[in-house]
């Protein structure tokens, strides 16, 4: 079910190094997002990255991109997809850079230039989780874990069925979604925030909503 | 999913004494998935949340890590960026409600140490777990990054319950790793080879079981076990409980009521072994 207002991203004449001015301005507006400025690339986030061995870019890499003004290359590899927001980085990180706040920037705006990486799976399992959110004020994980596995390995969903009926047996698998009363109100509040986040932006920009 | 987490946690805390009323009409918190596709909306719905609790003016506890964050984090945010706050707050009116940053965000596993303690906890046991040595898994958004829980780095209040209920927690290098969480579903060989990692790590510590705090930590470690076995050509067995039924059953309620019956990786041989007979 869509939202009562169509977000309408109008990007005319971005160029590829724009996008660090866009990704930027988004970060200063984090909390504290400002230290960014601030990497001296120590490593400290990749070292403590449960998931950087298997990352194109690691943690550090990132913000040295970001610098190379090679952040599109960062936003087309597998890196930040691999981001669990374990949160090691940012407590660990001497300049204080809440970089697991800059992955999520980092995962909203690939999705918003179209640049994910094709075939990486977390964009599509994070969509059906903000649309059945958005349906029924709440998650389904059958609704979510059945589509998902429909789009991304119809397959894979063969190899699913033993554990899938382990947890149905035991009475793990929650077959009736629940919708709560709230879902209309909550559609209102939200094409609430994503309106006012476009006045204010100027542009027409709503991608931080 | 995790049916019996919900189940153990009511059972327990009404037996300690804690008033637990389920948040009218609470909404999703969006946990990590919502905020990878839209920043200020994820916001909102903790906003929500947070607004609901405080018109029933009671402080708002989980206990589901991401929740905590994800709480934790946009009651923060809406403090320290006015920005926020603002085109939150317009947004709230919408669906009638306001927030003014009243509510404090907690998990049940500090409630229980904190507010309730040692001696109310241990007045409680009606069966001494004795010898039961346990792998403590905090998982990661429990102290990180606020570390308002307990420490980022190293933190021993689950340790402490443990002891105070007569398990043995074993010392757990990784107990606070992630699991890998969503990873399960979009990039099955790296979390497979997260939690290979702390299978490992918990085994070679001594611990006959792990004990978490975390519903998607339990089902990766737990319903996944046998496929890192398959990748990894391991021979893992190891029960993991959540720390609300190992509580339970000290308090002499049974595996059903505990919802310990819906487990993937059998228990009752290694519990029989630990726990006193039913008085």
């Amino acid at each position: 079910m869509s939202l009562p207002i169509k977000v309408q991203v109008v990007r005319a004449d971005r160029r590829a190094d724009s996008l660090s001015e866009v990704f930027l301005e988004d970060v200063y507006a984090i909390p504290g997002g400002e230290k960014v400025k601030e990497c001296i690339q120590c490593g400290t986030c990749s070292a403590s990255c449960p998931t950087s061995y298997a990352m194109d870019y690691t943690p550090r890499e990132v913000i040295a991109s970001l610098r190379a003004g090679l952040l599109e290359k960062v936003l087309k590899s597998n890196t930040i997809w691999l981001c669990a927001s374990c949160y090691y980085c940012s407590v660990r990180c001497p300049s204080g850079i809440k970089l697991t706040d800059i992955m999520y920037e980092l995962k909203r705006l690939a999705i918003e230039f179209g640049l994910a990486q094709k075939g990486a799976k977390a964009p599509v399992i994070s969509k059906l989780f903000v649309d059945i959110v958005n349906k029924n004020g709440r998650i389904s994980e059958v609704e979510l874990v059945s589509k998902f596995y429909l789009k991304t390995n119809p397959l894979g969903m063969l190899k699913m069925i033993p554990r899938a009926s382990k947890l149905l047996m035991r009475g793990r698998m929650p077959l009736i979604p629940h919708r709560i009363r709230g879902t209309p109100e909550i559609r209102r509040a939200l094409a609430v925030a994503v309106e006012i986040s476009g006045l204010q932006r100027g542009q027409t920009s709503q991608k931080r909503a | 999913m995790n049916k019996a987490y919900d189940k153990s946690a009511r059972v327990v805390s009404r037996a300690l004494g804690i008033d637990l009323a389920e948040l009218d009409d609470w909404n999703c918190c969006g946990a990590s998935a919502y905020m990878s596709i839209h920043e200020v909306r994820a916001h909102l719905l903790s906003a929500r949340n947070l607004a609901l609790a405080e018109k029933e003016k009671k402080d708002l506890v989980v206990v589901c890590p991401a929740c905590l964050t994800t709480l934790t984090k946009t009651n923060h945010y809406l403090a320290e960026d006015p920005k926020l706050k603002r085109t939150v707050a317009t947004a709230l009116k919408a669906a009638d409600l306001q927030y003014t940053g009243s509510i404090k965000v907690r998990h049940l596993l500090e409630v229980i140490v904190n507010d309730i303690g040692e001696n109310k906890v241990k007045a409680r046991i009606k069966r001494k777990i004795s010898g039961l040595k346990v792998a403590p898994y905090y998982g990661c958004q429990l102290t990180r990054p606020f570390g308002e829980i307990d420490d980022k780095e190293f933190p021993t209040i689950l340790d402490t319950l443990l002891k105070w209920i007569g398990a043995q927690p074993v010392d757990f290098p990784l107990r606070a790793k992630c699991c890998g969480g969503l990873l399960m579903m979009t990039n099955e060989e790296v979390a497979l080879s997260l939690n290979k990692s702390l299978l490992d790590c918990a085994t070679q510590s001594g611990a006959e079981c792990i004990v978490t705090i975390c519903p998607l930590c339990h089902m990766n470690i737990e319903t996944y076990q046998d496929d890192v076995n398959k990748m990894f050509g391991t021979n893992f067995k190891l029960p993991a409980l959540y720390f609300t039924q190992l509580m339970g059953l000290s308090f002499g309620f049974s595996r059903k009521e505990l919802g310990i019956d819906d487990e993937m990786i059998p228990s009752q041989p290694l519990l029989e072994k630990h726990l006193e007979v039913s008085r």
